[in-house]
């Protein structure tokens, strides 16, 4: 049943977003219906695939399982966040440059996913990258140039 | 070649990794005012619907609502198959799990769920029949109940062949070998779960379908059928597609229902698939199973073949393929790439309460795959055979070969695919280190499959399986604009396969252009050439045949206009680096200067040639067939049955690679589909029809931690079946994958004559064959 909205400012990509939502609305629902950032995808919408995965406060979360309500204060950053202008952020260059995509919707959950890591651990070793990789699911690359792709991104950004 | 064979970043990316990519989804989301709906669905496997109550006001539309829609019917034209009609929505009866009996329509998509929750069917359930065999009992339950079914209880096709010799060939053998090959059900499961979005434009009359799916013409044509309406009042719009498999190239009852609601209350509706719908009642896959027989004498050689092969199907049939894909995919294309010429088979499809059955990555070869293959090991083992020399024993490595069915297999590489496999492995070695696991007690396996891919098949391969929607050929219109660039409109539907890319690669060299100038528009039915869509690893070889037929003949075009330019001949003409010039001069004109002159200036066109720089050409080849061979080394856990991948290889043959980054990429996720589709994905069902494994918590796809290193080495048998030279590859992974993973399993197991022949192996099933051998051998259980 429809619920009484309750008025909230978003802060994404370091823009305000004034949306009056039910407490019930998902995050991942709000970013996409109410500010219009689209480029976060819903996969299975109960928190296993991983499509939805935004930063919020810079530690990755399924946007699909926090309500909107729950992130008033708090620096939500999205894929379309990633990039600086025309510049690509280095693991948006490197998933185009090792063919870490195919049909590309799981995509943004895995370049913020690995985002994160990379910034968080920037020495991580292979083993703990595959694991941390292990929370998102692709269908079509195989992971095989996901992990070629985070890898390179993990160089240039040591660099 | 300039930019064929290269590995070209793909011109699809830059939008993607930005999250600009506008998913059906993103269309819906970011179109002001759109209502969405939700499907309200059969809680039980098989009933009679009594009574649907709406709450009072409640949009709530059912098939009463849409007095003129048709049933959804595809036929074979064989004596042997029954046509299934499928109603839109439900009215009297369901059939199965999910199956969609009304659609409510609200301003948002919670409360289109919250009121379809509100919805009351009542129905009056009836005994279900869900296994394939037991629905062929005269006592089982009717699926169709009324409908004729001459060839036994909801059997709806029964398709047979034998060649003249076969009882003598099993007379004469030294060994049969007899296996009972299970693949249960699974789903094809794309990330992005299907989904549309229906606008009627009430100005024009005209409704847009955007819409996740792999076939928009067919669709198209689909939708006016069924809803009778002009085709010409449908546009079908196919976004960004986040993977399909086969999944999104059926039309879905969904999507019929949802242009229907649309037309009639003059909206804009989306429904947007979650998923659990898509897990319970989108398309599933797979469930087959197939008793094999084969006769093979003291040194190897396969002499007969005897299958009886039953597909479960579900409900209904899909659109427009037919639920015979299934069991005639696997009775032509059983016997692979092995010499054979004494071949029986019988191969039924059989009705049941379960979701209706589409194409998945494969269709059937991956199983008819395990089968032989799982046949090979089987009789190397009881003949003390190397499981290599069997194969290479049998084998094709003549050609033009004809399998006993009739059907052609040109040049490929099997022999040589599996030889670099046992080199890549160091096969000797492996053993070697098995035998020591073995003594450690632990137990490693090594497992090989070697496949053909039948690919690239047009027109007259659909017709011979006589359907009435005959699929087949590609078009591709061409035009050079004033500019010099190069726009290509195609009737394929690509959607994560980098097909814009690789065929801007291929029209590039035939043009003498840039492959950025090259734009490739698909996926709109107004703007692109009728055709068939992408599925069936087709789109490289038939797409990009026409492009090059196209491009050859815009070329032709160019030639004529530069030598009447430059008062030469056009025979002297060559295209390249952006001009056309007088071979072995530097007299040339650029391309924009001819583009200019043909669109600008069309008085200085040599006579009687018209304005404008368009071309079209249709390519409909009788089809190829790509091949590999896959081999996985295993470790297996006696305690726990779990499986560990140590390494996979393989060794592929696509032809012609246009884009090598393109297709090593396929191969990469077919292989892990296959690896998937071994291990640990099913769809199970519990006696009553209720789905057990309705989220990702249950139904269990591979992380990036299941996968090991796939590692590829190209092979590339360029063959006159192609006129790129290209063969398909976009299924050959997920063919072989399960074949090697359940032969290295087997050969782990051998030391305790465990033979693994159902997928997916997972650990339970893995157990069980232990614990019985285990009980056999000592005499009572571990």
């Amino acid at each position: 049943m429809s619920q009484r909205r309750v008025e909230l400012t978003l802060t994404v990509n370091g823009q305000r977003y004034e949306a009056a939502v039910e407490p019930r609305k998902t995050l991942a629902d709000t970013l996409r219906e109410d500010c219009g950032l689209t480029g976060t995808h819903l996969g299975c919408e109960h928190g296993v695939c991983g499509a939805c995965t935004v930063l919020v406060d810079d530690e990755p979360v399924r946007s699909c399982l926090m309500f909107a309500v729950q992130c008033g204060s708090q620096a939500i950053r999205t894929v379309e966040g990633l990039a600086d202008g025309d510049r690509l952020h280095p693991i948006q260059q490197a998933f185009w440059e090792h063919h870490g995509l195919q049909c590309g919707f799981c995509t943004p959950g895995f370049l913020m996913l690995a985002t994160s890591v990379l910034e968080s651990r920037p020495d991580i070793g292979d083993e703990e990258l595959r694991e941390v990789l292990a929370s998102n699911l692709c269908r079509c690359t195989g992971y095989q140039n996901i992990i070629t792709s985070v890898h390179a991104a993990r160089d240039q950004m040591r660099s | 070649m300039r930019w064929t064979g290269r590995s070209l970043r793909r011109f699809e990316d830059p939008a993607l990794v930005r999250g600009l990519g506008r998913f059906v989804a993103d269309v819906a989301d970011q179109h002001r005012g759109t209502l969405h709906a939700a499907f309200v669905r059969s809680p039980v496997p098989a009933g009679e619907i009594r009574s649907i109550e709406a709450p009072p006001g409640a949009p709530v539309l059912t098939a009463e609502s849409f007095p003129g829609i048709r049933t959804m019917c595809a036929r074979l034209d064989r004596p042997d198959f029954v046509a299934l009609e499928t109603p839109v929505l439900a009215s009297d009866a369901v059939r199965h799990p999910g199956e969609p009996v009304a659609l409510v329509v609200a301003g948002s998509r919670a409360e289109a769920e919250d009121l379809a929750e509100q919805v009351v069917v009542d129905i009056e359930a009836t005994r279900p029949v869900l296994d394939a065999t037991a629905a062929t009992d005269p006592d089982a339950p009717t699926v169709h109940a009324g409908l004729d079914m001459p060839m036994g209880n909801n059997v709806v096709l029964d398709a047979r062949f034998a060649t003249e010799g076969l009882e003598a060939a099993f007379e004469e053998a030294d060994e049969i070998v007899a296996l009972d090959i299970r693949a249960h059900r699974q789903n094809a499961l794309p990330i992005e779960a299907r989904g549309a979005l229906a606008a009627h434009d009430r100005g024009t009359g005209r409704t847009t379908l955007t819409a996740a799916n792999q076939m928009p013409h067919m669709l198209r044509t689909a939708l006016a059928d069924i809803l009778d309406i002009g085709e010409a009042e449908l546009r079908v719009v196919t976004p960004e597609v986040g993977g399909a498999f086969g999944q999104k190239m059926c039309v879905p009852r969904e999507y019929v229902a949802l242009v229907a609601a649309a037309r009639l209350l003059g909206a804009t509706i989306a429904w947007i698939e979650d998923r659990s719908e898509n897990l319970l009642a989108s398309w599933h896959s797979r469930d087959h199973s197939y008793l094999l027989r084969g006769a093979f004498n003291r040194s190897g050689m396969l002499l007969g073949l005897d299958a009886d092969i039953v597909c479960n199907i579900g409900a209904y049939s899909n659109y427009p393929v037919t639920f015979g894909v299934e069991p005639l995919m696997a009775m032509a294309e059983l016997p692979g790439p092995y010499r054979l010429s004494q071949y029986r088979v019988r191969s039924r499809a059989v009705t049941t309460n379960m979701c209706p059955i589409a194409p998945y990555r494969g269709v059937s070869r991956p199983v008819l795959t395990l089968a032989m293959e799982r046949l090979m090991d089987t009789a190397a083992r009881r003949l003390d055979l190397d499981p290599v020399e069997i194969r290479r024993a049998n084998l094709v490595s003549e050609f033009p070969y004809s399998m006993p069915t009739g059907l052609p297999v040109d040049p490929g590489s099997y022999v040589e695919t599996l030889d670099a496999a046992v080199e890549a492995l160091d096969l000797e070695g492996f053993r070697r280190r098995q035998q020591q696991a073995a003594a450690e007690g632990r137990y490693l396996g090594v497992g090989f499959s070697v496949f053909g891919e039948r690919t690239g098949y047009g027109t007259p391969a659909f017709a011979a399986r006589a359907m009435e929607i005959t699929p087949g050929y590609e078009t591709v219109q061409l035009e050079m604009n004033p500019s010099g660039d190069v726009t290509a409109r195609i009737g394929a539907s690509p959607h994560g396969q980098g097909l814009a890319t690789a065929l801007s690669q291929l029209l590039a060299d035939e043009l003498g252009v840039e492959p950025r100038q090259v734009a490739v528009v698909h996926g709109d039915t107004d703007t692109t050439p009728y055709g068939w869509g992408t599925f069936a690893s087709r789109s490289m070889v038939i797409a990009g045949g026409a492009a090059k037929l196209a491009a050859e003949r815009l070329a032709a075009q160019l030639r004529e206009i530069a030598a009447h330019h430059l008062e030469a001949s056009p025979d002297d003409i060559r295209l390249e680096d952006g001009s056309a010039v007088v071979a072995g001069t530097s007299v040339g004109v650029t391309l924009p200067e001819i583009a200019r002159i043909a669109h600008h200036s069309s008085h200085l066109l040599p006579a009687p040639m018209e304005p404008g720089l368009s071309v079209s050409a249709t390519y409909d080849p009788g089809g190829t067939f790509s091949n590999a061979c896959h081999a996985a080394v295993v470790e297996v856990d006696p305690d726990t049955g779990h499986v560990r991948l140590e390494r996979f290889v393989v060794i592929a043959d696509a032809g012609l690679e246009v884009n090598p980054m393109i297709v090593e990429g396929q191969i990469h996720g077919g292989v892990t589909q296959g690896i998937a589709n071994a291990l640990y994905e099913e769809l199970v069902t519990d006696d009553d029809g209720n789905l057990l494994t309705a989220s990702l918590m249950d139904f269990l796809p591979p992380t990036v931690c299941e996968v090991p290193l796939i590692e590829v080495t190209h092979v590339q048998t360029i063959t006159d079946a192609s006129i790129t030279g290209a063969k398909g590859v976009g299924e050959g992974g997920a063919i072989g994958a399960p074949a090697a993973v359940l032969n290295a399993i087997s050969d782990a197991l051998s030391p305790l004559g465990i033979e693994v022949d159902e997928m997916p192996a997972t650990p339970s099933r893995v157990r069980e064959l232990i614990r019985r051998a285990q009980s056999t051998t000592t005499g009572g259980p571990t």
